[in-house]
């Protein structure tokens, strides 16, 4: 069955999903709001730098920030000058890259829910003396609820299930950085096909269940309404 | 007395809107024109939905927006009223919250009372507990009036409120509109492009054309100012305000005064002697003779004096007459003018069909 390290790094995961989802609720709202309703040109540069990991392979992804918060890169320089030492190979690396890796999963959800409002619903708030962080909480966040449930699910499942961006920035320190589907590159290198089973078959399941909810939970969370 | 002054310059690709009005500070004011005449933006502007580049806005004295001086107050800083074409209530929120929602919002209630009196005004009171997917399309439009009137506002913006609505749903709300007129002491903007509508409910009359003013006054006067587009074919008409001075139940008729005359109606049953009516009149039930006829079928023949006339390109000819101070629009075919010599400045006798529409 599963082993120590196993647990660890299906503890690891959950806490790295689950903070990274987290801060990319919080980080993605506004810039799918922005994108929902900028008239600016700099929108489709920055809609498709957001969109960018979709379909960038994980290492090239995962080789720039390796380099760019690595001793000599840009973010290395600040974070080093702050005290922080860097950022590659540590638990905090690991969500910087996931954040980034996951963020079109939320942002584009979000900015459809966004779209699909309109600006009737803002306008009508306005006439009613709302003012625009009031008319957020009282009117966008319920009705585009889910649109944020199924950017919570997909930032929440695609962080658990990343591989390529951990092993280049996090490399596969237990407790640290080793995530579950490190620890199942792990079993397969030394031939521990059953512990392999066991983890890759609750990864199964557990992806499943996700979208099992995505589905039946919200109403066509890839259209819009 | 308090008005509305609003000075608006809003260029857009196929016009620019560009607007210098006072409007009353009471009663309604319907914004008339076709589409694309800019009357809605003309409204957007003055809620601040719209931010015209040049502009300057004083409503009741307080400044809402002057681009010289850097003012634009934002929207929800407005102490407005504003009901959409669609009613566009809150689908996540119930009819009850839906009427809350600006009225919580509002740190100083001018009436205190006003929700409980939108509620009875409107005849929503069955419907506060319902979602909005619940309502007809006439009752979700009633709850926005409702919704609108509940925060006190010192002026109600309205833009095509009946546009999206079929005939019956339109007859359905169009009393409570008149009601709104009657009861409420504060200025309503009502943009329309259905010339019933403003005989029914307008007192003063802006019309726009292509994001100009062309005609701009009261109501009676701008409805037959004979260059408006108001004032054209078959459906102009002209509106006469008259009290109710006598009934002959056995004729099935009643009279009515106004300073022109007096004028035999249709019996009005539910209108006692006092009682202020609007007539809509015709310009097409309006005829003219030269001499006082003495023997007609006609029951209503009023001296009146020829103001202005208009020919149009289909051999018909608009004439604008007097009678009393009080402007009335006639109908009648080029060769008819022809044949009586009719002239500016001439004295002749105005025969009316008048209905009653209030």
């Amino acid at each position: 069955m599963l082993n120590d390290e196993d647990f660890g790094a299906i503890l690891l995961t959950l806490q790295l999903a689950s903070l990274v989802t987290v801060i990319l609720l919080l980080l993605g709202t506004p810039i799918a709001w922005w994108l929902a309703h900028a008239r600016s040109r700099w929108k489709g540069i920055i809609g498709a730098v957001v969109a960018l990991p979709l379909v960038l392979p994980p290492a090239v992804l995962g080789f720039y920030l390796l380099v760019l918060m690595g001793p000599h890169g840009a973010v290395g320089q600040v974070t080093k000058a702050l005290g922080l030492g860097t950022l590659p190979f540590t638990f905090g690396g690991l969500v910087v890259a996931s954040v980034i890796y996951s963020l079109p999963f939320v942002v584009q959800p979000l900015q459809n829910a966004f779209e699909a409002i309109g600006s009737r619903p803002l306008e009508v708030a306005a006439t009613l003396r709302a003012s625009p962080l009031d008319t957020f909480f009282s009117v966008v966040v319920p009705l585009a609820r889910s649109g944020f449930l199924t950017a919570a699910i997909l930032g929440f499942a695609h962080t658990i299930g990343e591989f390529g961006v951990v092993l280049m920035v996090g490399g596969n320190i237990p407790g640290k950085t080793q995530v579950i589907s490190m620890q199942i590159f792990n079993h397969v290198e030394t031939g521990e096909y059953a512990q392999a089973h066991w983890l890759s078959g609750g990864m199964l399941v557990f992806s499943f269940v996700v979208l099992l909810m995505l589905y039946t939970l919200t109403p066509n969370p890839w259209r819009k309404r | 007395m308090a008005n509305i002054e609003a000075q608006f310059r809003l260029p857009f690709p196929d016009f620019t809107l560009e607007v210098d009005l006072q409007l009353p500070a009471k009663g309604v004011t319907a914004l008339f024109g076709h589409s694309g005449s800019g009357k809605t933006t003309l409204l957007r502007c003055i809620a601040g939905l719209e931010c015209a580049p040049q502009g300057f806005l004083r409503v009741n004295g307080k400044l809402w927006q002057d681009s010289k001086q850097d003012v634009f107050l934002p929207t929800h800083q407005r102490p407005l009223g504003y009901v959409f074409q669609e009613a566009s209530l809150f689908p996540h929120l119930n009819v009850r919250k839906n009427l809350e929602f600006g009225r919580k919002r509002v740190s100083f209630l001018r009436n205190p009372a006003g929700l409980a009196q939108a509620v009875e005004l409107l005849g929503i009171s069955h419907l506060l507990e319902r979602m909005p997917d619940k309502l007809s399309g006439g009752e979700r439009q009633r709850v926005a009036i409702a919704r609108a009137l509940a925060v006190s506002p010192q002026v109600l913006l309205m833009d095509e409120p009946l546009a999206a609505l079929d005939l019956k749903r339109k007859q359905e709300i169009l009393p409570f509109l008149t009601r709104l007129q009657g009861e409420l002491d504060i200025p309503i903007l009502y943009v329309t492009h259905s010339p019933q509508e403003v005989t029914q409910l307008a007192d003063h009359l802006v019309v726009l054309e292509a994001g100009k003013v062309v005609a701009s006054g009261t109501l009676e006067e701008t409805l037959t100012q004979l260059d408006s587009p108001l004032a054209q074919g078959k459906q102009a008409a002209t509106v006469l305000q008259v009290t109710v001075c006598g009934h002959e139940p056995e004729f099935h008729l009643s009279q009515v005064q106004f300073a022109g005359g007096v004028l035999s109606l249709p019996y009005q049953q539910a209108a006692a002697v006092g009682t202020a009516l609007r007539l809509r009149v015709y310009a097409r039930d309006v005829s003219i003779t030269l001499q006082q006829p003495e023997q007609t079928s006609i029951l209503n023949v009023l001296p009146a004096t020829i103001t202005g006339m208009a020919h149009d390109a289909a051999g018909r000819t608009m004439v604008r007459l007097n009678m009393g101070g009080v402007p009335l629009l006639s109908h009648i075919t080029r060769k008819s003018a022809s044949v009586l010599g009719l002239e500016k400045g001439m004295q002749v006798f105005a025969q009316i069909k008048a209905t009653a529409i209030l």
